[in-house]
């Protein structure tokens, strides 16, 4: 009778010690390390995709037109020695 | 290749100011959105960087063994080239990777094996130009070995377990798709091909300028 008594009461314990917890968790999606959708995050946490796909097009055409830039101006200055060479041959 | 040089010059730059606006008109990816565009360049830059390694490696094996000057000028401006284009796909990627992935980098298979490829062929520009005497020769053994790598670097994203898209993609894509891809690049390829030739030019305006050297030391 008395275990009885007493599993009952641990029971009714239990019971209530979890009430009072889910009483206490804060409402579903806001405790931390929940799964949100990214729709649900607001505009200025979400990462805009225009910016880093302007980026990326303008890092292509950089590069080119950097390269592209450094062949010319060595070429130029191998064509000044040539131009150069040349003359002082002929003038040999 | 003189004579068409301008021309076809002018049709890639033609080819280049259309590409965006084609590129626009493909749909957007559904699950990457507009980021996903990033790939018309990206991967052309990608096949570009493989093709220099090839082209570089050929080169230098046919400078080594028959001792071809004219090899060796090619391989040079192919090693160049692999230096630029693997510096698009590694800042392309990056960005495309920061909004697909939510980070800019990870050291999975296909990006570590670029990367190391990449770092490669800038380390044949750098002996080549700082290595004093006889540095052909070993940045051209550099450059055979640099090759060697680029099966591995694309086989890398269906052999290990990586976040990086496989080599299905390209093959698989839909017909909205296909049209730009393969535009940007071919567009790409013509201007690596008169790169190529522009940077070749170049060698052998050096070449020449030694030889008037050692003909005024005569």
């Amino acid at each position: 009778m008395k275990r009885r008594v007493m599993t009952i009461v641990g029971v009714m314990l239990m019971t209530a010690g979890s009430l009072v917890g889910v009483a206490q968790q804060p409402p579903a999606g806001q405790a931390p390390g929940d799964f949100l959708p990214v729709s649900s995050l607001p505009a200025v946490e979400q990462l805009p995709a225009a910016p880093l796909m302007i980026g990326a097009y303008a890092v292509v055409w950089v590069v080119l037109l950097v390269y592209v830039w450094s062949i010319w101006r060595r070429m130029k200055k191998v064509e000044g020695e040539l131009a150069d060479l040349r003359s002082r041959l002929q003038s040999r | 290749m003189a004579r068409a040089f301008t021309p076809l010059a002018v049709l890639a730059m033609l080819l280049f100011a259309i590409a965006p606006f084609y590129v626009a008109s493909a749909p957007d990816e559904q699950t990457m959105g507009l980021i996903q565009r990033v790939f018309y360049y990206h991967v052309p830059s990608a096949m570009l960087l493989f093709l220099s390694a090839f082209v570089c490696g050929i080169g230098s094996a046919v400078f080594l063994f028959k001792r071809s000057a004219a090899a060796d000028r090619v391989a040079v401006a192919a090693g160049e080239l692999a230096v630029a284009f693997g510096l698009i796909v590694l800042i392309t990627g990056p960005m495309w990777a920061r909004k697909a992935w939510g980070v800019w980098w990870q050291w999975d298979a296909r990006l570590t094996s670029s990367l190391l490829l990449w770092m490669m062929f800038v380390a044949y520009l750098l002996v080549r130009r700082y290595g004093g005497p006889g540095s052909e020769k070993l940045s051209a053994a550099m450059a055979i070995f640099g090759m060697a790598n680029v099966p591995f670097v694309y086989v890398s994203v269906n052999f290990w377990r990586t976040i990086h898209p496989n080599t299905n993609v390209v093959m698989t894509l839909g017909s909205g798709m296909r049209g730009p891809f393969w535009f940007c690049a071919a567009s790409f390829l013509l201007l690596y091909v008169l790169l190529l030739t522009l940077r070749r030019r170049l060698e052998e305006q050096r070449a020449s300028v030694e030889q008037l050297y050692l003909a005024l030391d005569d």
